[in-house]
């Protein structure tokens, strides 16, 4: 080969130049060392932990929700495993490429998934985007065979509630959401994290603090890509607490069957202790459309339908309370010593102020006693008139209206009761008195709910004694929480009002001629025989509606009823509001289904108790004495050396030992002495 | 003027050393990719080696002579293949980089780095040692600056910035002065610090990449990403490494394209500073061998070929493992003979082949 470089030849690179880069080349490769130096001996330590930090995640486990049970523990909201599948952007190389397969293996909407993505289009790379929720067992699959195609897809296992299908109890119950922003703001709530799952309702809301329990987490080992590789340490979640409600299955079904197709609400409660037995509000929800999330179209449908489903018309219907108003104006004027020896004249109505109030029929000449079941305007405008609007409003207030009751549920609504102070308040003018006279029987500017009517009148009832409903028992709950709740939720709550005797046995005899058959008793179809059943009934117009009766028309009065039974100290009261329903003889009715369905069930559980407790059987007992038998035997001639022999029936008793029997002590325990004396009887 | 060439005067210690760099960068790669869908990747870079190997045979074989002679043909020729990369190349990850040619895929601007070292020797060569006149070093500036504008503007930074070594050392080695090299230094600080501000030349994420490694945890998720995870696997690796296979931030793709760019933080986490100082020890004695190689050699545009690829492999190795341990910004600049890739491969060898060829030839009179 030639080289036409000829006049090169011999010249060199100067060795100094080489020199030069070489101990250029030897110092960068110092400093690099030294590089290394610093990382992998000095810093070592500190890498090793950022290493550690880098590969461990902290993964929540979710605490299953606390499950809901009715009073004799029959399970009603379960929870069920479910999985959720979130896409997380961050993952993928070209999200919008995967979308097709994405939408082809979740059967999802191709168009939907696109909007839900541009719905979080600002939101950061790394943040999980849940695209669908409870995927099946085929969709799992899909995605655990794409792990590598489609890295974004991510699912987490979660808890989910069951809700009864059919909306059973659903107001009462309630249901569970995402936590809402305002949540979040609100301190309360310091303990919810974005994305919480939290009541929103019902018994769900109230007691979401017990009910949600504490997530636990797990240390997972994950590469880069978030795909677990293995598990170091577990917190285990903490369960929620379950809780009994205080709802009865059998009376919440009759209750929700007797109510049938009807809007409107009925609530049954123990009124000796606020025990909630049933609560409907119809039309109802299914609550389960929650737990997934709700489609808008769904949501609108709820949210539009003027019968207001998602409304718990049990404690949040403000309504003019009609005829059973009747029963506090009894109170009222028994009380102030006006009604007692009222004699009105009845003629289809009277005039007041100088215009005529109508009443239903010509009931004729009556007193309080007569006018209570044939429901007589005219008789309680009268009253009205005699105790004027304050005296009345003192008396409703006392016994709850215009405040809430203190339920343990959400969004209780207060009502109104009209006075000179509330018209001066809110219109800043001087009460009508012609106002008056429609107060007292129920209509004009008084609205009630029906939890209030009821606690109203079954307090009545209980001679007084006036009780704050409830829908847990709270002796189950820790008592932190107890006085929390009381004081989240204030109300008139339990409370006594002194009532004379007479209030209250006219109130309740009246009552209970109601549901009596007789001369204009208004809820005589709703008798029972054989059941201390009392009862008011109430139909209550609505504004503008007039006298118009066409059942389910938006101007036909609502119906009302509220029942007790017994009509004293009553173990079970019952209200029952149809709206435009008509006659509030209708909602008696119905009441009186309810009522059969308890009876029924109580002296079913009372044979029960007789049957299986063997423990409290009476034990039959043979014994020998002689005359004169111990004082109070009664007279007998013969003398002590007569010798009679029985046996006869004692109950065991726990706290009396049996060697007071065998010894034969002169002091006779009491129990003993009452079996004999029945003995005694029995050998006559 | 002819010689038997024999391969007993091939450089076998360069080729010993390159060959034990290159075994330990085909288990690095296997271990960074046996669990990915980059798997094999290490006998693609076995089949890589190989052609490198076979074109540094045939190379050395061709008197450099005579690349010399067709050298500004071929640079002509890569000159217009660059603006065809321009005007009719795939886009691929936000830049113009390739040429397909049939099913060959042909990335011209590594070859333009071998092209450059032949080109630039051969003028400092022509101009025989005397001192450099300003038009001298000006027309250095054309010829290195052009096809440096060209990759910008793919854009592919890290490739331009390769170019420059080689201008640099040929100034160096060619006769600059002192005077001379200050005013040059004078004004390309400047002229960085022009590029810099007027915001139109380097592409927002080109300046992200290139600042981020000062303060890598200002953005732990964005730009600092890369570097961030880089010196956390180095550190890591501790003194012995975690093991072949074992490194937690490579075996779990904390660590960003650890089969390319970021191989030596994979090889140190897993092997540790033991480990990194043996490569960096081998760089260094394949770097004296060439320098070597470069006194021995016949004449001076032999010196000035290899002194030219010691220019690019050194820079690349420093802007590379400074990378690495945060020394440098991330610019995407393979490590020679460790990073995974065809093209980075074959320059390698062919540059050695190059170098080899000087040495075969340094008894030539």
């Amino acid at each position: 080969m030639v080289s036409e470089h000829s006049s090169n030849r011999g010249e060199k690179i100067p060795g100094v130049k080489l020199a030069v880069v070489q101990y250029g080349i030897l110092l960068m490769m110092l400093a690099l060392g030294a590089g290394l130096w610093r990382l992998q001996v000095l810093g070592a330590e500190n890498f090793r932990q950022l290493a550690e930090a880098n590969r461990i995640r902290k993964e929540p486990i979710m605490a299953p929700r606390g499950k809901l049970f009715d009073r004799e523990n029959r399970l009603i909201v379960d929870n069920y495993p479910s999985v959720t599948c979130f896409l997380v952007r961050e993952q993928s190389h070209n999200v919008d490429a995967d979308l097709p397969l994405i939408a082809q293996g979740l059967s999802l909407d191709l168009d939907q998934l696109r909007a839900t993505l541009k719905h979080y289009r600002s939101s950061p790379g790394y943040q999980p985007i849940p695209i669908k929720q409870d995927i099946t067992a085929d969709e799992q699959a899909f995605i655990a065979a794409h792990r590598n195609e489609l890295p974004e897809l991510e699912t987490i296992d979660v808890e989910r509630r069951l809700y009864p299908r059919d909306g059973f109890a659903s107001h009462l119950i309630g249901y569970v959401g995402e936590v809402s922003e305002e949540d979040l703001n609100n301190p309360r709530f310091a303990f919810y994290q974005p994305g919480d799952v939290v009541g929103k309702a019902g018994v769900e809301e109230t007691y979401d603090a017990l009910l949600r329990g504490e997530d636990g987490s797990r240390d997972v080992i994950v590469d880069s890509h978030g795909r677990e590789v293995g598990y170091l340490r577990t917190q285990h979640a903490v369960p929620g607490k379950d809780l009994r409600l205080t709802i009865d299955n059998d009376i919440q079904r009759a209750a929700e069957l007797a109510l049938g197709d009807a809007s409107g609400a009925v609530i049954v409660m123990d009124p000796r202790n606020g025990d909630i037995l049933a609560m409907v509000s119809h039309p109802s929800y299914d609550p389960n459309a929650f737990a997934v999330k709700i489609n808008r179209a769904d949501w609108n449908k709820l949210v539009t339908d003027p019968r207001h489903p998602l409304m718990n018309k049990a404690i949040q219907d403000q309504l003019a309370p009609g005829s059973t108003f009747k029963i506090i104006m009894s109170a009222a004027g028994l009380q102030e010593g006006v009604a007692q020896n009222m004699h009105v004249m009845c003629n289809g109505g009277a005039t007041f102020y100088g215009r005529f109030f109508k009443c239903d029929h010509h009931h004729g000449l009556l007193d309080i006693q007569e006018a209570i079941p044939m429901s007589c305007d005219t008789f309680f405008y009268a009253l009205a008139q005699k105790l004027g609007i304050d005296t009345i409003a003192k008396y409703a207030i006392e016994f709850g209206l215009s405040q809430k009751t203190g339920i343990d549920l959400p969004n209780e609504m207060t009502g109104i009761m009209p006075s000179t102070e509330w018209e001066l308040k809110n219109f800043h003018q001087k009460y009508y008195a012609g106002n008056t006279i429609s107060v007292g029987i129920g209509q004009g500017e008084t609205q009630v709910t029906p939890i209030q009517l009821l606690r109203a009148l079954s307090g009545i009832a209980s001679d007084g004694h006036f009780v704050r409903p409830r829908v847990v028992d709270p002796s189950q709950l820790p008592s932190n929480f107890r006085q929390a709740l009381l004081d989240s939720f204030p109300g008139s709550g339990t409370k006594y009002v002194p009532l004379n005797t007479d209030t209250w046995m006219t109130i309740t005899d009246g009552m209970a001629a109601a549901t009596t058959p007789g001369l204009y008793h208004t809820a005589e179809a709703a008798h029972l025989d054989g059941v201390d059943f009392a009862g008011k009934t109430g139909t209550a117009q609505v504004v503008g509606g007039g006298d118009t009766h066409t059942k389910g028309g938006s101007k036909t009065p609502n119906a009302w009823f509220v029942g007790m039974v017994p009509r004293r100290n009553p173990e079970m009261a019952i209200v029952v509001l149809q709206e435009h329903g008509d006659w509030g003889s209708g909602s008696a009715m119905i009441a009186q289904r309810v009522v059969i369905a308890y009876v029924n069930k109580m002296r079913r559980e009372e044979h029960n108790v007789l049957d299986q407790a063997g423990a409290a059987k009476p034990v039959e007992v043979g014994a020998v004495w002689s005359d004169p038998a111990p004082a109070g035997r009664g007279a007998s001639g013969k003398r002590a050396s007569v010798v009679r022999a029985g046996h006869f029936f004692v109950h065991p008793d726990p706290n009396i030992h049996p060697e007071a029997v065998a010894t034969g002590t002169p002091q006779w325990p009491a129990w003993l002495t009452a079996s004999l004396l029945r003995f005694k009887e029995d050998l006559h | 003027m002819r010689r038997f060439l024999s391969f007993r005067d091939f450089d076998w210690a360069l080729l010993g050393m390159v060959l034990v760099l290159c075994i330990i960068s085909i288990l690095e790669i296997y271990s960074t990719t046996v669990h990915t869908r980059f798997a094999s990747f290490e006998s693609k870079q076995i089949i890589f080696i190989a052609a490198g190997l076979v074109g540094m045979f045939v190379l050395s074989k061709i008197d450099y002579h005579r690349l010399l002679d067709w050298s500004p043909w071929v640079y002509g020729f890569f000159l217009l293949s660059l603006v065809a990369v321009k005007l009719v190349g795939r886009r691929a990850l936000g830049a113009k980089r390739w040429i397909a040619i049939g099913p060959v895929q042909f990335q011209p601007s590594e070859w333009v780095k071998l092209v450059l070292v032949l080109v630039v020797a051969r003028y400092f060569a022509n101009l025989g040692g005397r001192n450099l006149t300003w038009t001298d070093i000006l027309k250095a500036f054309g010829l290195v600056g052009i096809p440096m504008a060209l990759v910008l503007i793919q854009p592919d930074l890290g490739t331009t910035l390769t170019y420059a070594p080689i201008l640099v050392a040929g100034l160096f080695l060619g006769g600059i002065n002192f005077r001379q090299a200050a005013i040059l230094l004078i004004c390309g600080t400047a002229l960085i610090a022009g590029v810099w501000t007027s915001g139109k030349i380097l592409k927002p994420y080109q300046k992200a990449r290139l600042t981020s490694f000062i303060n890598p945890d200002n953005d732990p998720r964005g730009s600092g990403y890369q570097i961030r995870q880089s010196l956390i696997a180095v550190g890591d690796g501790g003194i012995w490494g975690k093991g072949q296979s074992k490194g937690s931030q490579t075996q779990g793709y904390f660590l960003p394209i650890p089969y390319t760019d970021f191989i030596f933080a994979a090889f140190s986490e897993e092997h540790g500073f033991v480990g990194a100082v043996f490569v960096l020890l081998l760089y260094f004695f394949i770097l004296m061998r060439l320098i070597q190689n470069a006194q021995t050699a016949a004449d001076l545009p032999g010196s000035l070929i290899i002194m030219g690829i010691v220019a690019v492999l050194t820079f690349q190795i420093a802007v590379n493992v400074g990378m690495v341990i945060g020394f440098m910004p991330v610019t995407g600049i393979p490590l020679p003979l460790m990073s995974y890739g065809g093209s980075s491969v074959l320059f390698t060898f062919l540059a050695l082949g190059v170098a080899m060829n000087v040495r075969m030839r340094r008894f030539v009179n």
